[in-house]
This record gives structure tokens, C-alpha cells and sequence, in this order.
């Protein structure tokens, strides 16, 4: 049985990608962690009594509040003098960060807690059942944005949390994705060597709400990632330092392959939209391969 | 050493000397100045704490929930508004078992919005687990919290405890009031060692799901520490007693109860007037009394049935209402006594002195006049019935 | 004491996720495999391991038969087969 924080025999979705990244994130920050985790799909899985995956010390309090319950772990072990030798993550669902946990993650943000807070973005509610969120894309089909005759899925574009995080002044914010795990790994690494709050939002795609078969994950991520529609970038200190350049990709071909989009794909009109975002995507972040001059 | 000091001053005060690790709260009338007092002390040097200026409630119960998680003790205190918006955490605190303490200055609950001193807000949070004492005035405030951290901290308890203090009057009152030194306190008042935290030497996971098979046995728990604190709250008073020379004597105190025929019920700071009425009354040959409820939760039932057995009427005085249902405290002084072969002939309850109206002596005259033979139910003092005439068409 | 509050650390190990399989499992064809160890990072329940080219198998008490690590492998040595018996 192969060493790790995250033990098996957790009830995660076969392919599930948030559990795949819950695990890179704990193993790449190492035993001296403790894991403040919101309600969702990952504290629900891990953490049935009495089975817990967890190898690490692990608290769940509510839904929303896991940027404050760490904001107090924090300040508890400065009050210790252990601070430095222990690293504080909080962790959360899109959900639990953009909408119901906004509060709680912009206080801790402002406050400058030595925290890094990771949003594990699998795009909707899905423990609850696929409802929208706040981070939920543009004409996805969820459960409280469906698709139908009158409506092409969610009428709104993604909360832009990590610019949201970058306009409180932090040290590190980053995107990262399933799909990339060693990318993922150097910027949990890189983010916990770095004194004050770090957000990073991981991309963790999920079989059952993005409806595709399970072994599909790595494919789906390049793929958000290859039509610029997931960009992963890197901010340090308000200033963007990194980014994964790409050669992109028609927003169909990531599309097609999951079940949320299907009402899309004969839908030329709503198709130019989301490359739109797409396109504004690349030219923001400069992910065009020979775009940086 | 004796101060004359105003309430808040005497708490921050209490806090200190407590020495708790991480204090977070957020600011809202009338608690403002225990806040504001604890974060100068820290600013001067004289009180070594994390102080954690949060965004809302919901994070300042949650930064003391983390906070005393790790193993470190935590305070924070709120009033109304406050108290509710931190409701669901209250209620996580409880059942995770953690012994935090907390200051409710005692306000009115909106709408319509109010500032002003009753107990609606404290009592509407009776079902959360936490245990709740209430003062009487400001020296009591200050005891109940050293013996707040007591109670809340002992391996039998590990319970958080709520000290309830009437707002503006003790908040804002100023009284003569003694503050004991830090060796005495750090004598009655030991370092916290928690039974468990969060800790990269021996991990464990805090807060699981727990479905049907297990849920149950977590607050049955809860119920079992509340008969178990009903005895351990008088030993830690008796405790304090002995070490700092000032009696407190139970989980409710009676005052002038011997040869009672009418008694009223109450909790706060009332009862300092209510004791000035029965003197009052007594000099004139009126066989009154008082049972005070210092214990809220675990609500003394026992205790009640046993001083007012032989009275033969009782007026439970409540600062709150259970809208749609008998008044809260009154309903609790009621179902003790169900059943029981001894007990009082009339229960009658009374509303009084909601959203800071005074409660003067002549409001605790009246409740005196209106106990007699027939049982009142919700019968609310100093109404203004004229305030009702307005019409919106 | 306090009635089911606290997991112990690890204790999923107990729940053999293996039985979920409905079908698939991989097989390790060790033929090809240079020790990348991409499978055994990708793989979402860590049950994954090995040391040297051509060493790596997986524990079958917990694979849900996700089939990542099929897809991952740059040299295809794994594949996913029907199990026996279902």
C-alpha cells in the first residue's frame, strides 16, 4: 500500500478528480499540515465516521466558514510559537469558496493569515446534485440552470475568484488543474514556502456532474486547458509570473465530450460565445505560444 | 482590588486575567467596549493574545472554534444580532464538544431593530448545548467568567459556556467591584489541556459525517453533561467561594424565601430591583420573595421544585417570549413542577421590560399585585396599549 | 464519551473500495514500462506502486477501475480487461 496522507478507501466517485487532487495537494505539503475543510464532496467522502482517509489532522465545521475556523487554527499556533514548522490549508469547494464562503475568504485574505486556501473547482454543487454555482460556466447544464427549450444553461460567465484574490494583495495566486498533477504539486510546494494567504484554484473534473466517462479526466483537463477556457496561471504579488502557453483549441472540441455541454452542440450561436470567452482568456493571460513579446 | 469601573471595563478585565490565546470578535452595541478594551490591553503589552478582527459573527465564533480546536483558549462575545448570525457555529461549538466562553451582553432582537437590554436573544440560543449563566450585576459578571473556563474546561464538562449579561444596564452600569489578582486567578483557573486538538504528532479528524447509525449517541451526550454540570456547576462555585472569599451558592439563589406566599421567578439584573421591592414590601408586612436562576442551561429544575414546593403562588418574571407559546422560562418552571405532588397552587407568567423598557419597581409591584388566585398566562407588564391604535390603510 | 465525534486517522482502509469494480480492472502487462510513475500519481486512490521499470502493480483491494492510469501510460503497458467472474 503506497505511502500518502490520503489513504484509500475513500467513497469518491471512481475518476473522481477533486479526491485525485485533494491527495496532491496533502502530499505535496507534507505531515506538519493541518486540513481545514468546508461541507462538500471531499469532507463528505473522506470523513464518513467512522472511516476517515485523512493522515493528517483534519477539521470540518460548517459549509462556509473553513477560511475562519483556519484564520483560528493560524492564530492558535502562532499563539504557540509553532506557526513556522506547521502549514495551514484550507480547503473548499467552488461553491464554498465563491458563493457562501466569499465572506470568510476575503476576511482571511485582508487579514493576511499565513494560509493557503485551495478552491477545488469541479464548477457546481455537486454533493447537493449538480446545481449551479457561482463558478459554474457559461450555458452549462446543471440542475438549477437547465437547458430547455427556453434557456441554453447557465446565463452567467465564471466568478473571477482568482482576480478576486489578487485584488486583496496576496502573495501567491494560482490555477492549477487535475489533470496537471505535477503542476499542481510545485505550486502547492511553491505556495506554502511563501509567508502569507495563498489561493489556488484547482480544476477537478467531475464524471458524474460534467457527465463523461471516468477515464476521460486527464483528456477533459488538457482540454479546458488547451482551449483557454481553464487557463492556469501563476500571480505573485499582483503581478503574473507564469502561465501555461498553449495552442488553441477550437471550445468544441472540449465541449463535445461532456454530457453538461450536449445541448450546445448544434447551437452555433451560444458556440461563438463561449469562444469569445475563450479567446478573451488568451489574449489576457498571453497564452498564445509566441504571444508574450 | 476594589475598582469603580464600568461593566465592560470589568470584563475585559476578567478576560484578561484568564489569559486566553486567541480572542475574535466583532463589534455590535453593547459589547463594543470588551473588545475594544482587550485589543488596548494588547496593544500595551499587557495581555498576551492572538486578537483576530473578523468580518462577521458567523467568523468570530468560527476563528475560536478553530482556535480552541488547536488546543488553545479562545473568547469571544457578541449581543443579538451578532449572537444569531454566529447561530449555526454556536451550535457546531456545542457539539464539537470545545470549551470556549463567551460574553452575550443581553440586547433585543430585530425587527424591529432594537439596542436595548432583554434576553431574547440568549434564550432563543436555550437549545444549542451551551451552558448559559446569567448575572446579576457587574461582580457577578466578572466571577461567572473565571468560573466560566473552569467549568467549561474540565474533562467531565468540555462544554462551551455562555455568560449572560443584561446590556447597557451592567455593560454600561458602573458599580464597585473587586478584581482579583493574576495569582489568585491563576491558582483557581489552571492552563487548558484539551482532551483532544488538532495536532501533527497525533492526527486525527475532527468533525466527520456521522449518519443515523451514529448521530444519536452525540447528544445524548450533550444531555447526560447537562445532569452531570448540574452538580459540578455548584462545586466550582463553592471552589470559588472558598478561594476568593465571595458566595455563590448554586444554580439559583433565593432571597427572602423562607415564609414566602408570593414569589417571583427571574434572571439578570432585575432581580437587584426585585430584591429592593421585597424589602421594601417585607417592611411593611408582605411575605414575598425571589428565586433568581443564575443556571439557565442546565436549567435547575430540581432546584426550583425544591425552594418553591411550599409556595403556594409564583410569577415567572421573562425578558423574552416563545412567540406562539408559553413564555420560555416560565414554560421550564412549569414542566419541572408537572407531575410533582408538591408544588405551587398558581404559576403565573409574566412579560416584562422587552426592548430596554425599564423595569421599574412599580412594574415588580404590580407582578406582586397580579399574583393571586387566578393563574395568568403571558400577561405582559407596562403595556402601552395605545401604540396598537395605529392603523396602516 | 462524547458519543462518535472524532475518525481516527487512515481508518478508510478498512472500506474496500475494490468491490466497487463493475467490469474493468487494469492489467499491468509489464513488457514496456519504464518506471515513469505516472500511473501512480494520477491514480485517485493512491492504491498504485512499485520500484524499477516493469515492477508496478496496484492493489487491487481498493481500484474502482477508473481506468486513468490506462490512459496516462505513455508506453500503453496497462490495459484495462474484463475481470474475471463479472
Amino acid at each position: 500500500m503506497s505511502n500518502t496522507l490520503f489513504s484509500a478507501g475513500h467513497t469518491a466517485c471512481a475518476g473522481c478528480g477533486q479526491s485525485l487532487a485533494a491527495r496532491l495537494v496533502i502530499d505535496a505539503a507534507g505531515k506538519n499540515t493541518i486540513i481545514v475543510n468546508n461541507t462538500g464532496c471531499l469532507e463528505v467522502f473522506s470523513t464518513k465516521y467512522p472511516e476517515s482517509a485523512w493522515n493528517v489532522p483534519f477539521i470540518h465545521s460548517l459549509f462556509e466558514n473553513c477560511a475562519a475556523v483556519a484564520s483560528g487554527v493560524e492564530s492558535a499556533l502562532k499563539y504557540l510559537g509553532t506557526k513556522d514548522r506547521i502549514n495551514v490549508i484550507a480547503q473548499a469547494g467552488d461553491g464554498g469558496t465563491a458563493d457562501i464562503g466569499l465572506q470568510a475568504l476575503s476576511g482571511m485574505l485582508e487579514r493576511g493569515h499565513d494560509i493557503l486556501y485551495v478552491c477545488y473547482d469541479n464548477e457546481a454543487y455537486m454533493n447537493t446534485g449538480v446545481q449551479r454555482s457561482g463558478l459554474t460556466p457559461f450555458d452549462t447544464n446543471t440542475t438549477t440552470s437547465p437547458a430547455g427549450a427556453r434557456s441554453s444553461g447557465n446565463v452567467r460567465p465564471k466568478k473571477p475568484l482568482p482576480e478576486i484574490a489578487v485584488a486583496h494583495g496576496i502573495p501567491y495566486v494560482a490555477t492549477a488543474s487535475s489533470g496537471f498533477p505535477q503542476d499542481l504539486q510545485r505550486k502547492v510546494k511553491k505556495a506554502i514556502s511563501i509567508k502569507g494567504p495563498k489561493y489556488i484554484q484547482v480544476h477537478a473534473p467531475c464524471p458524474l456532474g460534467w457527465r463523461y466517462e471516468s477515464d476521460a479526466l486527464v483528456l477533459i483537463s488538457k482540454l479546458a486547458v488547451d482551449t483557454g477556457l481553464y487557463p492556469l496561471f501563476e500571480y505573485e504579488s499582483g503581478v503574473i509570473t507564469g502561465r501555461k502557453q498553449i495552442t488553441p483549441k477550437p471550445v468544441e472540441e472540449y465541449l463535445k465530450i461532456q454530457g453538461r455541454f450536449k445541448h450546445l452542440m448544434s447551437n452555433l450561436e451560444e458556440l461563438k460565445k463561449i469562444q469569445e470567452i475563450a479567446d478573451s482568456n488568451i489574449k489576457k493571460y498571453g497564452l498564445k505560444a509566441e504571444q508574450t513579446a | 482590588m476594589k475598582q469603580f469601573i464600568e461593566g465592560s471595563h470589568a470584563v475585559a478585565e476578567a478576560v484578561r486575567l484568564c489569559r486566553p490565546g486567541v480572542i475574535s470578535a466583532y463589534p455590535i452595541t453593547p459589547q463594543t467596549h470588551i473588545v475594544e478594551d482587550l485589543a488596548a490591553m494588547v496593544s500595551e503589552g499587557k495581555l498576551d493574545s492572538q486578537t483576530v478582527n473578523v468580518e462577521s459573527e458567523h467568523s468570530a465564533a468560527s476563528v475560536v472554534l478553530g482556535a480552541s480546536a488547536t488546543g488553545v483558549r479562545a473568547y469571544t462575545a457578541t449581543s443579538s444580532q451578532g449572537l444569531f448570525y454566529m447561530m449555526e457555529v454556536v451550535f457546531n461549538i456545542a457539539g464539537l464538544r470545545l470549551p470556549i466562553v463567551m460574553t452575550d451582553a443581553n440586547r433585543a432582537i430585530s425587527a424591529p431593530i432594537n439596542i436595548w437590554n432583554d434576553q431574547q436573544d440568549t434564550i432563543s440560543l436555550r437549545d444549542s448545548g451551551w451552558i448559559q449563566l446569567y448575572a446579576e450585576n457587574i461582580q457577578d459578571t466578572v466571577d461567572l467568567h473565571f468560573m466560566a473556563y473552569r467549568i467549561a474546561e474540565d474533562k467531565s464538562m468540555m462544554l462551551p459556556v455562555m455568560v449572560c449579561m443584561d446590556g447597557f444596564t451592567l455593560t454600561h452600569g458602573i458599580e464597585t467591584v473587586d478584581i482579583p489578582s493574576q495569582e489568585e486567578v491563576d491558582k483557581f483557573l489552571p492552563p487548558y489541556k484539551p482532551l483532544y486538538k488538532l495536532d501533527v504528532d497525533n492526527p486525527m479528524t475532527i468533525g466527520p459525517l456521522v449518519d443515523p447509525e451514529y448521530y444519536t449517541e452525540t447528544r445524548y451526550a450533550i444531555e447526560k453533561t447537562h445532569e452531570e454540570a448540574l452538580k459540578f456547576i455548584p462545586k466550582v462555585m463553592a471552589d470559588f467561594s472558598k478561594a476568593f472569599g465571595r458566595n455563590y451558592n448554586g444554580l439559583v439563589e433565593a432571597y427572602r424565601l423562607e415564609d414566602a406566599e408570593k414569589v417571583i421567578v427571574a434572571m439578570g439584573s432585575v432581580c437587584g430591583t426585585i430584591k429592593d421591592v421585597i424589602d421594601e414590601l417585607r417592611s411593611k408586612g408582605k411575605k414575598v420573595g425571589l428565586l433568581k436562576v443564575v443556571s439557565y442551561r442546565p436549567f435547575p429544575g430540581q432546584a426550583i421544585c425544591d425552594a418553591l414546593k411550599k409556595v403556594s403562588k409564583v410569577g415567572v418574571l421573562d425578558r423574552a417570549v416563545s412567540l406562539g407559546a408559553t413564555a420560555p422560562i416560565a414554560a421550564d418552571v412549569k414542566a419541572a413542577f408537572f407531575g410533582k405532588k408538591k408544588a405551587p397552587k398558581v404559576i403565573s407568567s409574566f412579560v416584562v421590560g422587552l426592548g430596554g423598557r425599564d423595569i421599574t419597581k412599580d412594574s415588580i409591584k404590580e407582578i406582586y399585585r397580579l399574583l393571586g388566585t387566578k393563574e395568568l398566562s403571558g400577561e405582559f407588564i407596562d403595556l402601552k396599549p395605545e401604540l396598537l391604535k395605529e392603523s396602516y390603510e | 464519551m462524547f458519543g462518535p465525534l472524532i475518525a481516527k486517522p487512515g481508518s478508510s482502509q478498512s472500506n474496500k473500495t475494490g468491490s466497487w469494480r463493475s467490469g474493468l480492472k487494469p492489467k499491468y502487462l509489464k513488457k514496456n514500462c519504464i518506471a515513469c510513475n505516472m500511473c501512480a500519481i494520477i491514480c485517485p486512490e493512491k492504491c498504485i506502486s512499485g520500484e524499477g521499470k516493469n515492477n508496478y502493480d496496484c492493489d487491487y483491494n481498493f481500484c474502482k477501475g477508473c481506468g486513468l492510469c490506462a490512459t496516462v501510460c505513455p508506453k500503453k503497458d496497462i490495459e484495462m480487461v474484463k475481470e474475471e467472474g463479472k
